[in-house]
């Protein structure tokens, strides 16, 4: 037992280098540091952390394996709810989830259950070994519409029940998000995000990449022709809002997701890449989520200042704590109760400035936080050569506008049961920001889960 | 791998590929694009589909070497693959989806400029293939950068060619020919379909607009993923914000800021520019010169 009111710290490379570099910027625990912050742990009887957990992992059970230095049964223990654990270990946010409800952190720090699922997930990839098995054949064949978490985890779940099953995928690679959207230094593509895809396809799922659901092939074919038993539908929310503010069109004025596909699937950060992109001398980044995050300090690594302009205050900023942190330490600069109303143009077509209004905080609104509101009169100009709209995203409507009997809301989002993903259409399922709109890699997994026992449930009469 | 079954060096920079791509040819229409990528840190190429087999699986393109990654696709020959090939993507021609008794009751006339003929093609030849005969405009800078006249003959009624040197059909641009036709021949057309270089289709639909004529045109913005998540080929028409990717690519074109839609499209021309020579020259320095990096 260790009785250290604080956590076992964790190695990161330091500020100043790491804000040169697209290397990962926690390193995670070694085995005796693993070991040391595992016995922390009080293995309560009835866990709080799993009921914060999307997805169930067995906590307790996971942690006293590390305890007892069997790092592969840790492994098995982890993959009996998750398919993605070196992913979710690092960006997860626990601090709302698991570590948010463990007994620990009422007196002093929570047990770090997310570095250590990422510790027995990274033992595992560097000693080959592979948890989850296939299931016996059940000859029952089941599409996927996307390959990012929800997909994947979906995916996985069913092989694992002994299904047949391909996940489409529109772009070249699969991994969603994972591999578009979240960059380098939070979560490596060759190292992490790929072996982890490649666990999958052991289970035996086949992935097409290039196929757009939609446009290369309907749901209906899917079911008609092609001799699917269920479709799931984890497509995603990919559409990225802008403001409809003055100079919007200008050049330099990017949506978040198209700089970091740029950088993060397109690889623009390297030499040796085809895609280019361009980086300002000094970029604003309007919005506090976590993309904005990932936007600002993929930004300051290409060599820019950053400002992240955000209407509400650091409270309300909805980006995870720790990211929030690190971009401070690496030299980004909050302008916070700040909103842009225009964009300044210069002769060249470019980005030149900004507009800012300063904002105060009104009174809660619907959604329990408080309303930004302008302070009349009360602005100021903003020089900058680049703008990133960092303000969310909706899903994309192909997929609704394509398929017969699919009800959506008003949002655009697709009506899913929560508990097992049934849509208005039979044998269609959906999960993930597809159908929440934009939310975390955890609760799509999660969502996956859930359909991927509706889908099972379904095919075997028992819904 | 998407096997290159077909290559054909058009005129000077212009090329046609027919591709092996099951996915694609079986759904595509006329009006779609695709996407193609060469290589693992290759860039998203989008363009426009110029015919198909659905029978063979094949799909043809029609490219222009414009930067470093064209002129990497004009080294290509038959046999070669590229890594990635996805589609169809955007909408189709709205003529697709109108019936065709309503097609019939109208008169309509295509203006293609340079290697805008290429996408014009599928549109005539589909049509052709429901009996109905367009007239096609065809410009290009001089004689020997005109392609697809012969194919273009096959299924229009008319094909009215114009060289801005004169060196073949008549002198002069596109819109001089359609003012011609209608205002000194007397013909009558309840449609237009102009696609080309921007600049082009901003004058055809100044022209159309003053001549009464409805216009579509087939905007080229730069793209990247091609299924609207990302907004980089965003332009604005009749002011509300669209994605070419997926609202488009064909817009009414009496509503579409054409000049805006030139500014974005030379976001990169730096970049571009120095890809190309580098490329072509290695690293001298007009492509590899530290100061630009």
């Amino acid at each position: 037992m260790n009785n250290s009111m604080t956590r076992v710290p964790v190695r990161e490379q330091d500020a100043k280098v790491r804000a040169t570099n697209f290397d990962e910027v926690c390193l995670g625990y070694n085995d005796e540091e693993a070991v040391l912050e595992a016995e922390r742990c009080l293995n309560c009887k009835n866990p709080l952390c799993m009921k914060g957990c999307p997805v169930s992992i067995h906590i307790p059970d996971f942690i006293t394996k590390i305890k007892e230095k069997d790092i592969a049964g840790a492994a098995d223990v982890i993959a009996l709810s998750s398919a993605l654990p070196a992913v979710c270990g690092r960006v997860c946010p626990q601090e709302t989830q698991c570590e948010g409800k463990c007994v620990r952190g009422i007196k002093g720090e929570a047990v770090s259950i997310g570095k250590l699922e990422r510790y027995v997930a990274d033992w595992a990839r560097e000693h080959d070994y592979v948890a989850a098995k296939a299931g016996e054949p059940n000859g029952k064949k089941v599409a996927v519409i996307g390959s990012g978490p929800s997909g994947l985890t979906c995916a996985g779940d069913l092989a694992k029940l002994g299904y047949d099953v391909t996940i489409f995928e529109a772009f070249h690679q699969p991994g969603g998000v994972l591999v578009y959207g979240i960059p380098e230094f939070r979560l490596p593509k060759d190292r992490v995000v790929r072996p982890e895809i490649e666990n999958v396809k052991k289970l035996g799922v086949k992935i097409d990449t290039n196929v757009i659901v939609g446009r290369s092939l309907t749901i209906d074919d899917l079911l008609n022709d092609e001799g699917f038993d269920a479709v799931f539908v984890g497509s995603g929310a990919g559409l990225p809002r802008f403001m409809n503010i003055p100079g919007e069109s200008a050049n330099g004025v990017y949506s978040a997701n198209e700089f970091l596909t740029r950088n993060n699937l397109m690889k623009a950060f390297r030499e040796d890449a085809d895609t280019p992109i361009k980086v300002g001398k000094k970029v604003v980044v309007v919005g506090g989520g976590n993309v904005a995050m990932d936007a600002a300090r993929t930004a300051l690594r290409l060599g820019a200042e950053v400002h992240v302009v955000y209407r509400r205050s650091e409270e309300e900023l909805p980006a995870r704590v720790e990211e929030v942190h690190h971009a401070k330490e690496e030299g980004i600069i909050f302008d916070l109760l700040q909103n842009p109303v225009e964009i300044y143009v210069d002769e060249n077509d470019w980005v030149k400035g900004m507009k800012i209004q300063r904002m105060k905080l009104g009174e809660p609104d619907a959604s329990g936080r408080r309303r930004p509101e302008e302070i009349p009169g009360d602005v100021y100009d903003l020089d900058c050569d680049m703008v990133i709209m960092s303000l969310g995203t909706s899903p994309n409507p192909l997929i609704k506008q394509t398929t017969e009997g699919l009800d959506t809301n008003k949002h655009g989002c697709i009506i899913a049961k929560e508990e097992n993903g049934q849509t208005s259409k039979t044998a269609v399922f959906a999960g993930g920001d597809a159908v929440t709109g934009a939310a975390t890699v955890i609760l799509a997994m999660g969502a996956g889960k859930a359909a991927a026992k509706g889908i099972d449930d379904f095919l075997n009469g028992r819904a | 791998m998407y096997e290159i079954t077909k290559v054909e060096h058009l005129v000077d920079k212009d090329w046609l590929m027919v591709v092996k791509a099951p996915f694609v040819a079986k759904k595509c229409e006329p009006g779609q694009f695709l996407i193609v990528k060469l290589g693992e840190l290759g860039e998203r190429i989008p363009l426009t589909i110029a015919d198909y087999d659905r029978e063979e699986e094949t799909i043809t393109i029609v490219f222009q070497v414009v930067g470093a990654s064209t002129e990497k696709m004009s080294k290509l020959k038959a046999g070669d693959c590229f890594t990635d090939v996805v589609g169809p993507l955007g909408k189709p021609s709205e003529m697709i989806d109108t019936p065709i008794d309503e097609l019939k009751k109208q008169s309509i006339i295509f203006i293609a400029g340079g290697v805008g003929a290429a996408p014009v093609y599928p549109q005539v030849k589909w049509l052709h293939a429901h009996g109905i005969e367009a007239d096609v405009i065809l410009g290009a800078r001089s004689k020997d950068l005109l392609i697809m006249e012969d194919d273009l003959r096959k299924v229009a009624a008319n094909v009215y060619v114009c060289t801005d040197d004169g060196s073949y059909g008549d002198k002069g641009v596109v819109t001089d020919i359609l003012k011609k036709l209608v205002n000194e021949q007397g013909k009558k057309y309840t449609q237009c379909i102009a696609i080309g270089p921007v600049i082009m289709m901003k004058f055809a639909c100044l022209t159309t607009k003053d001549l009464g004529i409805p216009t579509i045109v087939s905007m080229n913005p730069i793209m990247i993923d091609g299924t609207g998540m990302c907004g980089a080929c965003r332009l604005v028409v009749g002011d509300q914000v669209k994605f070419a990717c997926v609202d488009g690519p064909e817009f009414d074109g009496h509503l579409v800021d054409f000049d805006l839609a030139m500014k974005r499209q030379r976001q990169y021309k730096d970049e571009e520019g120095r890809a190309m020579l580098a490329l072509q020259e290695g690293a001298t320095h007009s492509g590899g010169c530290e100061a630009d990096k």
